[in-house]
């Protein structure tokens, strides 16, 4: 605020003095020129008279000449001075005006009112780096989740459409560039509630830089980056940043997952979803020979990653020579006939459109289905505006970059266990895999799950604590039930429990819990809230561990306790 | 030499010595103390005023609290000047007369204090 301030006032100095100087020897002219009174006298203004008559002719009110018929020696200083003090006035209020439509003061105007936004913030909060096809997606899916963002971004048409972005919690932007690390800062680096600072600029030095900054400036908070290139990725690692994320690399990798299990592929997917998407089919990529369009970083994860699978790729590159392609590489863009005859079209089982150009793509996958439908096809999208013709072409598989990474980043940010559950369910083969899907498709409807933690501590789950604090033996059947209905099951299952250093995969219904307990649930969107009963209400808590409804007062407590005892009794003298 | 230094040290100085000029003399004789002396020390303190205005230093912003101190002083001499002479029925008694001088020393103490200040800050520049 100061800095406003402190601009207006040095922008006005001169035509405040403009109209001090102006006021001063019109007021003293008035003072000095004799006058004459309604009676003839001799009679001289005096300066408050003086004063309120050059108040209302600058202001040009013009109540007449007071008190006494002006003399003509009176009324000619009177004209200059009514053109003097309009002057002034224009002059000073046509200052003030232009400097408040100045770009610069108008720059600084926003930055306090980012500054502020941010201060405003009181809720944990994630910094957001670059609002790219990325950002604009992890932004929406942690407003829509209820998460706080802060978003700094170099372009300002981007910077405009995340004001024009209709989001369930605001989120302040601002255009800079955050390369720079006092923009970090002003963005809430330092503030105690950033919880996570997400680096997804399109240029990895700039990643880098906001990684380093983050690291030097405020150790405690986690920093996930976007990395293009392996030196960058290596640097960035060295620096101590979190999690280092290659668009290519894990695109690459999910290809070949869905290509040697194709049901942990789904569980992938269906996992790092975000919120409110529709469950996605179960893909089926052929095992033969393939052929990879395109041999930039993105062919290059593929290539090697589809290698690695045991299966045989032809690549068509429009750049052999400059691309390092290897041996036997079909010259060519891959969008006409002839390129993908001499690729041996006709023999392959699947296709890979993977330019950096997506129309390039489209028009490859176009050409690729003329000479044989039956091909598997999957497609690289660069814009996500191309969301409509992508999904008109019916693709298997889109590789979508920003989509990619702001679902993994998302699903890492806001529920923690889950790189634990995945790192787990790894490790298991394809059945294992099919089995879960099939029992999470049971419970999730025609939306992709909800995965999220429960912690039984006090501060979040005060019920359930001190309900196995008190020895009461809580299974995890009991979580599952319903609040309205004890003996109806809610529609969700756990995933995983972390107890101390030990996991539990898939925890039975009959899995005692205990305190301290970290457990990975996964379920139809929406039940969390369902689950928060039991762990937060003494009631409820009890009625779905006991089957009994206890009473709320302490008088009916005491009555109850009463009757109990005597039946007690009873019983025993029985 | 720094022009925009002459002009500020000059406007400081020369309201000082308005304010002076117009607080000498017997404090509750209307003689001795000039209607003009006053008007001018009122104008020129307000653009001693407007020239602090911006100045992000600390010394800045204690030059800029001094001298709107002189401001508020010198204006509310002015307006009990005007009043007891257009509103009040006894006019511009000795009584009155003494309460516009004392209040244009109050001024004139915050006038110093900006001429000290100023003064010390030229004393610490060497060059």
């Amino acid at each position: 605020m100061h800095n406003i301030v402190y601009i207006l006032l040095r922008r006005i100095h001169v035509p405040l003095i403009v109209l001090v100087v102006v006021y001063a020897v019109s007021i003293l002219g008035f003072v000095l020129i004799p006058g004459m009174d309604d009676k003839g006298q001799p009679w001289s203004m005096d300066f408050f008279h003086a004063f309120y008559f050059v108040s209302f002719m600058g202001t040009t009110i013009g109540f007449g000449e007071i008190p006494y018929p002006f003399t003509d020696a009176q009324r000619l200083w009177a004209t200059i001075n009514i053109y003097a003090t309009v002057l002034a006035w224009l002059y000073g209020i046509g200052t003030a005006l232009s400097l408040l439509q100045d770009s610069a003061f108008q720059a600084v105007l926003r930055e306090h009112g980012f500054r502020r936004a941010v201060r405003l913030i009181t809720e944990p909060f994630y910094l957001v780096c670059g609002y790219g096809d990325t950002g604009t997606t992890l932004v929406r899916a942690l407003s829509e989740e209820g998460y706080r963002a802060v978003v700094i971004e170099i372009e300002q048409n981007r910077i405009i459409a995340l004001e024009l972005e209709d989001l369930p919690v605001p989120v302040p932007g601002l255009r800079a560039s955050a390369a720079e690390p006092e923009n970090l800062v002003m963005a809430g680096l330092m503030r105690p509630n950033c919880i996570g600072v997400i680096a997804l600029t399109n240029v990895d030095d700039v990643n880098l830089n906001i990684t380093i900054a983050a690291k030097l400036l405020n150790p405690r908070v986690p920093t996930i980056t976007r990395a293009e290139t392996l030196t960058a990725e290596a640097n960035m690692l060295a620096f101590g940043t979190d999690l280092v994320l290659n668009p290519f690399n894990t695109f690459a990798g999910r290809l070949a997952l869905a290509l040697h299990s194709p049901g942990m592929y789904l569980l992938y997917e269906w996992m790092t979803a975000v919120p409110h998407e529709k469950l996605r089919e179960p893909v089926f990529p052929p095992h033969g020979r393939w052929i990879l369009c395109g041999y930039g970083r993105f062919g290059k994860a593929v290539h090697s990653r589809l290698l690695a699978e045991g299966l045989r790729v032809t690549v068509v590159e429009a750049l052999p020579d400059l691309t390092h392609a290897p041996a036997g590489t079909i010259s060519g863009s891959g969008t006409d006939i002839d390129t993908l005859l001499a690729a041996g079209i006709k023999d392959a089982v699947g296709i890979v459109a993977g330019t950096d150009n997506d129309a390039i793509n489209l028009s490859i996958i176009m050409a690729a289905r003329e000479l044989k439908p039956s091909l598997f096809k999957v497609a690289r999208q660069n814009q996500h505006q191309n969301d409509i013709v992508f999904k008109a072409a019916k693709l298997d598989l889109t590789m979508q970059r920003g989509k990619v990474i702001a679902n993994k980043i998302f699903a890492l940010t806001t529920t923690p266990l889950l790189d634990d559950f995945l790192q787990s369910a790894s490790l298991h083969n394809n059945e294992w895999a099919n089995l879960l899907i099939s029992r999470i498709g049971g419970i999730s409807g025609d939306e992709v799950p909800q995965t999220w933690n429960m912690n039984i501590s006090p501060q979040e789950a005060p019920a359930l604590y001190s309900g196995i604090a008190n020895g009461n033996q809580v299974c995890m059947a009991d979580i599952y039930r319903d609040p309205r209905n004890r003996e109806q099951k809610l529609p969700l299952f756990a995933l995983l429990i972390k107890r101390d250093f030990k996991e539990i995969l898939l925890p039975g219904d009959d899995e005692i819990l205990m305190r301290g307990d970290r457990i990975l649930f996964c379920g139809r969107f929406g039940t969390n809230l369902k689950t928060e009963w039991i762990m937060k209400n003494h009631n409820v808590f009890n009625y779905l561990n006991t089957g009994e409804e206890l009473s709320n007062s302490t008088l009916w407590r005491w009555f109850n306790h009463d009757n109990k005892q005597q039946e007690d009794k009873k019983s025993a003298a029985k | 030499m720094n022009l925009e230094k002459v002009i500020f040290t000059f406007f400081i100085v020369l309201a000082l010595t308005l304010n002076f000029g117009f607080f000498l003399g017997e404090i509750d004789n209307p003689v001795h103390h000039s209607v003009y002396e006053l008007y001018a020390a009122i104008v020129i303190s307000l653009i001693a005023t407007i020239l602090k205005f911006g100045d992000r230093t600390h010394l800045g912003a204690v030059l800029l609290s001094t001298s709107l101190v002189a401001d508020l002083q010198l204006l509310a001499a002015a307006l009990v000047w005007g009043a007891a002479e257009h509103i009040m029925a006894s006019g511009l008694t000795p009584h009155i007369m003494a309460i516009i001088v004392s209040l244009s020393g109050g001024a004139l103490l915050a006038n110093i204090t900006s001429v000290v200040l100023l003064v010390a800050e030229t004393i610490a520049v060497r060059r």
